[in-house]
């Protein structure tokens, strides 16, 4: 089997007598997306954090493409190649969309110390920045101001943005929130085709999206990985249905 | 067709070069000098704009550059004056009175004084970073007043305007030419710098430290760049301001010196280019028309910086010109 590019292995954290995440295993492997479900409080998005390197981990590892990364920070894993989404978009709000997609790909190059030349005019980085809105389908609204698009369309250019950055996986924290039905279902043909370029370790409430894109499924319940497995073990196993699904449709 | 702020950007600049031309031809040099210091304390502002405006750092402790530059001034135009030297051990540094040299010192030293205190108050955020740039320019006032080899606190004046190649610097039209010239210099690098992929990483970073951090970079030393450019142009203007004033005192290094530069910045519009040129020159012109009504004059401004503060966020440049677009 191939080596997996980010490995989580033991990964515990508690905040005071609250155990958020006990001693979690997890693991994406090139070419796949691996979907991480869980009722809300389950402590999806504080894994999220340790795994991006907002949160340090009580104990515990995470190798990305086989390095230690555990002790490194946002920037410096960003750097190695974790291409990160957030739940609540995190952009340059009085940036255009332009702007925010270009600053991608000049953090990306490296270079953000040059003072004179303008920026929004390097033939390079314009590319690589209507290269990613074109993906994702923003490519008509690049001259918009990022504060007016809708919370779909600013979901679209953080995945625009992680795309400037080349990762070698992504870290996708429900990037189909707020999209509506046919956002929907364009960010998931386009996080199907995306797989094969990184795999995605993919955060997700909606599961109609889940179950039809994952090739692997974990569920976190109360800090802890209860199962893992693929769509089918998923679907019938009766710890899961009961802890969420179950839930999930008397809701 | 010209924007609304390339329009108030010329006409902002035609002016001040209008009113001294038109004061030196009408024989009144007390005007030249006044809008000379409407072009320094613009500098001061710009210097001042380029943390707190691009950056966001607000910093209340711009004094410190601003009097650090006069006194960069003051102590070597003294020393070449009187014909000592700086010291004389390990080697001899003579004084001198050329004004290329005084900016340049000015303009290293106030930079990397702008290193130490932001490497230290960039640890800080917020209210924090307000209190802790205000205590770092208070320690320099207080030195500056208690060190009696510069005057302590009277101050140092010297006798002769510096040199300038080719000019006669105690011509005001002359010395103002100069000022607004490096005014000029300094508004292109910001432009520029504005512009750049330093620009948008820093304007980024001001928005959302988040977003950089995902992306890969470190928001701190972008802010801390930020502040040691800034620092830097404010010490320029400091430099520039002894020399008109011929005389330097711990004055610009005390708080009420950073407050103003603030004034400059607001009034005009944060993150605007332009705009601390338009507070300065609104400042002066305040100063100027109601200074001579009242001696409270500061009781107006502080009504009509309260309503810009209230009413017109954006100063100046936001009233007439709107909202910032996007650069391209």
């Amino acid at each position: 089997m191939t080596d997996p590019i980010l490995e989580i292995r033991g990964l515990t954290k508690s905040f005071g007598a609250l155990s958020v995440s006990q001693a979690i295993d997890l693991d994406l492997r090139p070419g796949e997306i691996h979907a991480l479900i869980g009722p809300n409080g389950a402590g999806k998005t504080t894994l999220v954090k340790q795994i991006a390197g907002a949160l340090q981990p009580d104990s515990g590892s995470v190798r990305l493409a086989g390095q230690d990364v555990t002790r490194l920070s946002t920037a410096a894993r960003a750097r190695l190649g974790m291409g990160r989404t957030f739940q609540i978009s995190s952009l340059a709000m009085d940036y255009t969309v332009l702007q925010n997609t270009v600053l991608g790909a000049l953090c990306h190059r490296g270079d953000v110390f040059r003072f004179f030349r303008p920026v929004m005019k390097d033939a390079a980085l314009l590319e690589a920045a209507r290269r990613a809105l074109d993906e994702v389908g923003l490519g008509a609204l690049e001259a918009q101001r990022t504060s007016e698009l809708s919370h779909g369309q600013r979901r679209q250019l953080e995945v625009a943005s992680a795309l400037t950055l080349e990762p070698k996986a992504f870290l996708m924290d429900e990037p189909m929130a707020g999209l509506g039905v046919e956002g929907s279902q364009h960010m998931m043909g386009f996080l199907d085709s995306l797989r094969d370029r990184a795999p995605i370790l993919l955060v997700e409430h909606d599961m109609d999206a889940v179950f039809s894109l994952a090739d692997r499924i974990s569920v976190l319940v109360l800090g802890e990985i209860i199962a893992s497995g693929s769509v089918s073990d998923i679907r019938s196993n009766p710890l899961v249905r009961s802890a969420y699904l179950g839930e999930d449709e008397a809701a | 067709m010209m924007s609304k702020e390339a329009l108030l950007n010329t006409a902002l600049m035609a002016l001040l070069l209008l009113v001294p031309l038109g004061a030196w031809f009408a024989d009144e040099p007390f005007l030249i000098t006044l809008t000379t210091r409407a072009v320094i304390f613009g500098i001061a502002g710009i210097g001042l704009n380029f943390a707190l405006g691009l950056g966001g750092l607000v910093s209340l402790g711009h004094a410190a550059f601003f009097g650090l530059g006069g006194y960069v001034m003051g102590v070597l135009a003294y020393h070449a004056q009187t014909y000592t030297s700086l010291m004389t051990w390990p080697f001899e540094l003579p004084g001198t009175t050329a004004m290329t040299i005084i900016w340049l010192v000015a303009i290293c030293l106030s930079a990397l004084l702008a290193l130490g205190i932001g490497a230290l108050s960039l640890r800080t955020s917020g209210v924090y970073f307000i209190m802790i740039t205000l205590a770092f320019a208070q320690m320099l006032y207080y030195f500056a007043i208690s060190w009696p080899a510069y005057g302590g606190e009277d101050g140092l004046s010297i006798y002769v305007r510096n040199r300038f190649v080719g000019l006669n610097t105690m011509d005001p039209i002359q010395f103002f030419m100069v000022c607004y010239g490096l005014l000029l210099l300094v508004l292109g690098l910001v432009w520029a710098m504005a512009r750049s992929a330093f620009g948008l990483a820093l304007g980024a970073a001001r928005q959302n430290e988040e977003r950089v951090r995902a992306l890969g970079q470190k928001p701190q030393r972008l802010y801390l760049t930020a502040f040691v450019i800034s620092g830097a142009i404010t010490g320029l203007a400091g430099a520039l301001f002894a020399d008109l004033n011929r005389f330097v005192s711990p004055t610009m290094f005390s708080w009420q010196t950073s407050g103003e530069i603030m004034i400059f910045v607001i009034l005009g519009g944060v993150g605007r280019v332009f705009g601390p040129v338009a507070g300065a020159a609104l400042f002066i012109l305040l100063e100027y028309s109601l200074g001579g009504l009242s001696d409270y004059w500061h009781v107006y401004l502080g009504a009509i910086l309260l309503g810009v503060v209230l009413f017109a966020r954006g100063g100046i440049y936001g009233l007439i010109a709107g909202r910032e677009v996007a650069h391209d």
